[in-house]
């Protein structure tokens, strides 16, 4: 029973279903592994022992009656801290958020909830979502199963170690540039960044509204599908959600790549791309090839403009988002200590006090493309290039079924590396950034390794597909990691 | 190139306090970032429309009513009111605006 926390969500599914294991039994091996892991991972904020092991007893019963909820009942999976839980603290991993505890559970999680998932904890992420390394979080550094030295990416990089280290059987991220594919692919594990308004963004603390997506972790691509059909679809609760209806993405897994044409822009292959990634992408390409898929080079020429494009709408959208934090409805604030006090004072200290270093810089960035004189020189120039960087792949798509191209110029880097040098941090999302202003769906696949200080670190390819393209993306993921069959574990 | 006086302004729009030090490291680092933008006035952009949102929803609406979907996502007056700084029975206290005469 101890190693049941190796399971696939797939193998843990079946196993419950034909009796073979218990809910309680997979969540406490889940707990005893955290136990045993996390003083070096440190991939959580929040381990909710006492209620997952009543969910997962709950769904026993469910069991022995023959009346599981779904093929997910009594899977422990855990989300990162941006998701609102009732009555559990949620925090964003900001100090401005600490002790802040919803009433209210973020439709995603309520699904699972729905679905009988054991919720297991709150993971943690840089602060707000803001960053690459999960270094901005403001209460603990996540390290990397691979390698404890390196940084797991992020800002979904509790996520990505929890699940690369068996922590979770999957795990919910959030992705506004890159931030569950870039930690899915330091980390060796599948992230499925979905279509823009897929899933339900209600109950998610609001980064940047227009590009904010919602996705599964997990350690295969069957998984991250399977988690995928509970938690997409409308939500009366998010305007932004499609009605589009959601598919059954684990039975469209198996069709073969034979005449699938794909596409790989040559822009993506420019300067700056570490040569043992490239390489391991270029393997992955031609693995594609001999599965039967045509592989032809295309062109995405407003690539070198997305990454500054993506870094005026963002924090224009943060800026904005961030407001709401104010000391007044809820969060940290100087209140608490001293009532009699200016407004205005309030506004300035609880901010500035509650705020961590990056939140600051992009608020600041925000206000000032957005402030007046400035507005039409930054903010509105960013929302024409943006119209440019989504034709660039409604173009390619009338060419290609899907893109390829690398996740991350580099594989996992140290630990303090890039922490004072934001746009060193910022350019390790040059590959994933451009997708979001286009809305198109995108997914982190495990595609080999590099040898760094003797220690094997992983890497991923990015699969692109049009607008709710997710079965295709989904249907190349599983297929080429069949094909690639990569059984290497971190050794914790 | 930013000058301290700039990130001084940015930070009083922002209701951001930041201490000398937090100026003296955001300023270089904030250029940085505005030097990253120059490169974007090399694109012709007079007949290009602005995207403001990819999904092509338009005026997505319901009926004004107060409807509680469930437990998980409804919240009680009293549940609200758990996170507020300072409050008076059901009420958020805010500080005074208006000055005394």
């Amino acid at each position: 029973m101890s190693n049941l926390c190796n399971l696939t969500i797939a193998e843990a599914s079946k196993q419950l279903a034909e009796g073979k294991i218990t809910s309680a039994d997979l969540t406490k091996s889940v707990l005893e592994r955290i136990e045993q892991v996390e003083p070096k991972v440190e991939a959580y904020l929040k381990v909710l022992e006492d209620s997952a092991l009543k969910e997962a007893e709950a769904s026993d019963k469910r069991r022995q009656a023959g009346k599981p909820l779904s093929k997910l009942d009594g899977v422990p999976i855990a989300v990162k801290d941006l998701f609102c839980t009732k009555d559990v603290e949620t925090t964003a991993a900001s100090n401005i958020l600490k002790g802040f505890v919803p009433c209210y559970e973020a439709t995603a999680v309520k699904k699972l909830k729905d679905a009988g998932v054991v919720l297991v904890g709150k993971l943690n992420q840089d602060a707000f979502a803001h960053g690459s390394s999960t270094e901005n979080s403001d209460f603990k550094v996540t390290k990397n199963p691979w390698d404890l030295e390196r940084v797991p990416g992020g800002s979904s990089g509790g996520s990505a170690a929890a699940v690369a280290a068996d922590e979770c059987l999957g795990a919910l991220g959030t992705d506004t540039g890159g931030s569950i594919r870039q930690p899915a692919s330091l980390c060796g594990v599948v992230g499925l960044k979905p279509t823009y308004g897929r899933v339900s963004r209600y109950g998610v603390i609001a980064m940047a509204s227009s590009l904010d997506v919602i996705g599964p972790l997990a350690k295969t691509t069957e998984d991250a599908a399977l988690i995928m059909e509970v938690i997409a679809g409308r939500d009366s609760l998010d305007g932004t959600t499609l009605g589009a209806p959601v598919p059954e993405y684990s039975k469209e897994l198996e069709k073969d790549m034979k005449g699938l044409k794909v596409g790989v822009p040559k822009e993506y292959f420019a300067e700056g791309m570490d040569e043992d990634v490239k390489k391991v992408i270029e393997k992955s390409v031609e693995k594609l090839k001999s599965l039967g898929a045509e592989i032809a080079e295309i062109s995405l020429p407003h690539t070198d403009m997305a990454l500054a494009t993506y870094y005026i709408l963002q924090p224009a959208e943060v800026s904005s988002n961030l407001s709401r934090y104010d000391g007044i409805k809820y969060g940290f604030s100087t209140l608490r200590e001293e009532k009699e006090q200016p407004l205005e004072k309030v506004y300035f200290e609880s901010r500035g006090q509650g705020f961590g270093a990056e939140a600051k810089r992009r608020v600041m960035l925000g206000t000032h493309v957005l402030s007046a004189g400035y507005y039409d020189a930054y903010y509105k120039k960013a929302m024409k290039l943006r119209t440019l960087v989504k034709k660039d792949f409604d173009e390619a798509f009338k060419k290609v079924d899907v893109i390829v191209t690398p996740v991350s110029p580099t594989p996992a880097f140290k630990i303090g590396e890039k922490s004072d040098n934001p746009i060193q941090m910022y350019l390790s999302d040059i590959y994933t950034v451009p997708i979001n202003p286009a809305g198109v769906p995108a997914i982190s696949t495990p595609a080999g390794f590099v040898e760094r200080d003797g220690k094997k670190l992983p890497v991923g390819i990015q699969i692109i597909g049009p607008m709710l393209g997710e079965p295709v993306i989904l249907n190349v993921s599983y297929q080429l990691e069949k094909a690639l069959s990569l059984k290497d574990r971190p050794k914790l | 190139m930013l000058k301290k006086e700039d990130v001084e302004h940015v930070a009083k729009l922002s209701r951001l306090e930041l201490s000398d030090a937090e100026i003296e490291k955001f300023t270089p680092q904030l250029s940085s970032v505005f030097e990253m933008f120059e490169k974007l006035d090399a694109e012709d952009l007079k007949n290009v429309e602005e995207t403001s949102q990819v999904t092509g929803l338009e005026n997505v609406t319901r009926e004004d009513e107060i409807k509680c979907l469930d437990d998980l996502t409804c919240c009680t007056t009293e549940e609200l009111l758990k996170n507020i700084p300072i409050k008076e029975s059901s009420s958020i206290l805010v500080p005074k605006v208006i000055e005394d005469k």
